[in-house]
């Protein structure tokens, strides 16, 4: 069995991103970038079912600019077999992104897609379902726990709700939630034997996938100050201030 | 406590500042230490340190280590046991060593980098490998054949650990004093006998096996620091052919009760006719030390520099945090019932101290670092041999410096927080308890001034300094036009003048009185760090502000506004010394003589 796992080039969480004062974007020119922490899940996720036995090629993909061959690197040196990077100096917007998929999954012919649920930059929880919708194949989105048998992935989700479980068969898309597993932490001589792993580089262009912009960004601006608040003295008179402000 | 490794700096100054990798380039098998693969090995390092090796720091505090009696053995805090078994896992031991023996390869100031972020996150555990790593240099410059090969591949695993075994009850800061008696037998061997008090790490039960490096005499040795030896006596007897036997009749007798360093065994060793092996020559065993001493003085300034860093980051969460007082120009968060007490001008004074001393020693640690990989691997052996100058005359300074500043420095962090930093659960006077040994161990403040002073400047026609000197020279030449830094490239080229004529006025003054060395001694290594460190820092706001520059502008003026700091509020620290030194000998000697009784 194959696995597909899918890494993120984004600023890293402890970076405090700030808005350009023209609000033309954010500031992130020399940040310190990192693979999206729903990422480093998905592959340990699949790293784990090769080592039980359940697949036995785990490849890692990343989409962007060519230093994303650096989060290409740490999931080889996490123990990926090989890395693909899909080269375009363009923005990736899910849609984009979940075609470049299908594209590899057409050449690739994985059983299993792992994705993060969605990036710690644009939060957009999007490209695991429009892959899945575009392969035509089942998708188990917010995985917390995930058990592989033969051709079938019994996959517990978070729901709104609490727990649900589903049973989908393979090829299928699956997007996993933070409690699904802890990220190994990468061992010394790994990162060094990183270096020799297989890894390819394809151009977005030569996939007959252009990087397009599905969505334009008008402005950025950071999120409003917040305002010295007023001690009230009881109910009535917060009624009475919420009413004065039009919220009620 | 929480610590988050300095990365975006530690590379800043690796990769910018210095241009490690155009230098590590030069050297055989460096264009594979490229910039990218050594900042994931920095990423991995750091995370190990900050979420497995931190959590460990107070718990060791707390726990300390224990000595049974029966067994004359030593156990550490259970948390640092298993720290260690996820450190060797993850293949750290062998970071810097020999590939021939399993060990990574990687330059020692990548290594350096690293100690720095185990310092922070738990500078007691860290006493543990950096004797280790001072057993392979030993024995990588000195062993035989069968000594390199048996040993160091087994402490470079992480399996075996290693210790420096040189003080006795009557002998610290002069080793001439040693009595331990080496005998030797007909099989080649040596039995040593006699007491060494201190050893770090003398027992342990983080690995398999220990290796002392310990120093002895012949039988017919002369006496003082001509006739010592080194030998290497393990725990559990080891054969030429790297078999492992019985026990070795050398046990910890007892452990110290310290102010700090808890986590870290301080034993008192007894060693009664056991087997050891010599390294290197008779009688040149101080020499063969000396050959390790660069690099585990720098350890010990590495961990001042740690501590300097983990302080500032804990007390600076603290000062944002803290309500206390209005700022004196009126309220800053009318919000809030006060004002957070990093408002506060001596505030952020002591912050600041922390912070310039942290980015100045690091660039000192990294710059010394270097000089490190140059000496031990550079083709060219001029090149080596003037890194080896540099590399001389600079560690004093740095392993002083570096420790007597964390001791201040980790002081500030107990005084931002009040009360609470006199309080055991905040962790910062554990720090400030941690550093205080620093300035004592691998010889003294006031022995790595004479070292400096009395060897590197006075007995070697300070060739270190001049290298130095040069150095500083070409670069204020260099940007005398750059307008953004003119101010404080001209403030190192005043003191860079007034260095060299302070070290011929002394000079001048030595020949009439010796004292004069000892007298000026500790108020020169100020003097010479403080300019370093002015020297280094207007590199690194050149660095900031190149057009090059590709880091980030909050990194960038962060930067700018520390070296302002450093030049305004700590660099004129050098009055107070250089009148010190002018000050001569009198007020230390004869003149205090009545007063001293
Ligand atoms: C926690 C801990 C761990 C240690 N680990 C080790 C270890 O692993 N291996 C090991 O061998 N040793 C170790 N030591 C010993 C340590 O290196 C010595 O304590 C140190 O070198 C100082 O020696 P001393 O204590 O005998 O002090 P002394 O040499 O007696 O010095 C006392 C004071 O006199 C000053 N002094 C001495 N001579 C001069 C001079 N010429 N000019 C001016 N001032 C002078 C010193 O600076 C000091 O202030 C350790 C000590 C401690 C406390």
């Amino acid at each position: 069995m194959k696995i597909l796992v899918g890494l993120k080039r984004v600023v890293d969480y402890t970076v405090r991103v700030q808005v350009k004062p023209d609000g033309s974007g954010v500031a992130i020119d020399g940040a310190k970038m990192s693979v999206n922490p729903f990422d480093e899940i998905a592959l340990e996720e699949a790293l784990r079912l090769r080592e039980a036995g359940k697949a036995s090629e785990v490849v890692v993909v990343s989409i962007g600019v060519a230093a994303c061959m650096q989060q290409i690197d740490t999931g080889l040196a996490m123990g990926a077999n090989r890395g693909i990077l899909v080269k375009t100096e363009g923005a990736i917007q899910p849609l984009t992104a979940a075609r470049v998929f299908a594209k590899l999954c057409a050449k690739e012919q994985p059983d299993l897609v792992i994705l993060g649920k969605q990036a710690i930059d644009d939060d957009a929880n999007q490209t695991a379902q429009m892959l899945a919708a575009l392969l035509d194949q089942p998708q188990a989105t917010f995985a917390s726990k995930v058990e592989v048998d033969g051709n079938v992935a019994r996959v517990t989700r978070e729901v709104d709700a609490g727990l649900e479980t589903l049973e989908v068969d393979l090829p299928a898309v699956l997007s996993v939630d933070l409690r699904l597993n802890t990220p190994r932490f990468i061992k010394l001589p790994d990162i060094m034997k990183a270096k020799s792993k297989p890894r390819e580089t394809i151009e977005l262009a030569s996939l007959g996938i252009e990087s397009g912009d599905h969505l334009a960004t008008t402005q950025h601006a950071p999120p409003p100050k917040r305002q010295k608040g007023v001690i009230v003295k009881d109910v009535p008179e917060l009624i009475a201030a919420l009413k004065a402000k039009g919220l009620l | 406590m929480k610590y988050t490794a300095p990365q975006t700096d530690m590379r800043f100054v690796l990769f910018d500042v210095f241009e490690a990798t155009a230098l590590y380039a030069a050297l055989p098998g460096g264009e594979q230490h490229g910039r990218e693969l050594i900042e994931a090995i920095l990423e991995e390092g750091a995370k190990f340190c900050e979420q497995v090796l931190a959590p460990t720091n107070a718990i060791g505090d707390s726990e300390g280590c224990h000595y049974d009696q029966a067994s004359q053995s030593v156990t550490t805090p259970k948390a640092f046991r298993e720290a260690y078994d996820r450190f060797v896992e993850g293949g750290w031991t062998g970071l810097c060593g020999d590939p021939a023996y399993g060990g990574q390869g990687m330059p020692e100031s990548v290594g350096y980098v690293f100690k720095e972020m185990i310092e922070s996150a738990n500078v007691a555990w860290g006493t543990y490998p950096l004797l280790s790593a001072g057993a392979v240099d030993a024995l990588t410059h000195h062993g035989e054949q069968w000594q390199r090969e048996v040993f160091i591949p087994r402490i470079l695993s992480g399996d075996w650990t290693g210790t420096m075994c040189l003080t006795e009850p009557h002998c610290g800061s002069d080793l001439g004093l040693l009595r331990t008696r080496a005998e030797p037998t007909a099989d080649g061997s040596y039995r040593i006998s006699g007491t060494k008090i201190f050893i770090t790490a003398g027992d342990h039960d983080l690995s398999k096996n220990i290796v002392h490096l310990v120093l002895a005499r012949l039988p017919d040795a002369p006496a003082g620091t001509r006739g010592i030896s080194m030998f290497i006596v393990p725990k559990y007897q080891v054969a030429r052919d790297g078999s492992v036997g019985e026990r070795n009749p050398v046990a910890a007798g007892s452990i110290e009760h310290k102010m700090g360093l808890k986590g870290s065994a301080t034993c008192v060793m007894n060693f009664d006719g056991a087997e050891g092996f010599m390294i290197g020559q008779p009688n040149r065993g101080l020499a063969a030390m000396f050959t390790m001493m660069n690099t585990a003085r720098l350890g010990v300034g590495v961990q001042g520099l740690g501590l300097i860093e983990v302080s500032h980051q804990n007390a600076l969460a603290y000062a944002k945090d803290r309500l206390q007082m209005r700022s004196l120009s009126g309220p800053k968060r009318p919000d809030k019932p006060a004002d957070p007490i990093i408002v506060h001008p001596d505030v952020r004074r002591m912050l600041m101290t922390q912070k310039a001393c942290a980015e100045a020693g690091r660039a000192l640690c990294i710059y010394s670092a270097l000089q490190v990989d140059l000496v031990s691997r550079h083709p060219d052996a001029s090149v080596r041999q003037r890194a080896d100058e540099l590399l001389s005359f600079l560690t004093p300074i740095s392993k002083a410096m570096l420790t007597e500043l964390a001791i201040e420095c980790t002081s500030h962090g107990v005084q931002i927080l009040g009360g609470h930093g006199y309080i055991h659960e905040w962790g910062l006077e554990q720090f400030l308890r941690d550093a205080r040994i620093t300035s004592i161990y691998e010889g003294t403040t006031q022995i790595q001034a004479l070292d400096l002073l009395g060897r590197k400047i006075m007995g070697q026609q300070a060739v270190g300094l001049r290298h130095f000197l040069g150095e500083i020279g070409s670069f204020c030449t260099a940007q005398a036009a750059n307008a953004v830094i003119a101010p404080w490239v001209t403030s190192v080229a005043r003191h860079a003048q007034d260095w060299e004529v302070l070290t011929r006025e002394i000079g001048t003054r030595a020949a009439q009185n010796a004292e004069e060395i000892g007298a000026a001694a500790v108020d020169y290594l100020f003097y010479s760090g403080y300019v370093s460190f002015a020297y280094l820092l207007a590199r690194e706001a050149e660095a900031v502000t190149r057009a090059s520059y590709t880091g980030t502008a909050e990194f960038r003026d962060a930067k700018l506004a520390t070296v302002g700091f450093y030049f305004d509020r700590l660099l004129p620290r050098t009055l107070t010394h250089a009148a010190g030194v002018r000050a001569g000998a009198a007020s230390l000697t004869t003149a205090v003589e009545a007063a001293l009784v």
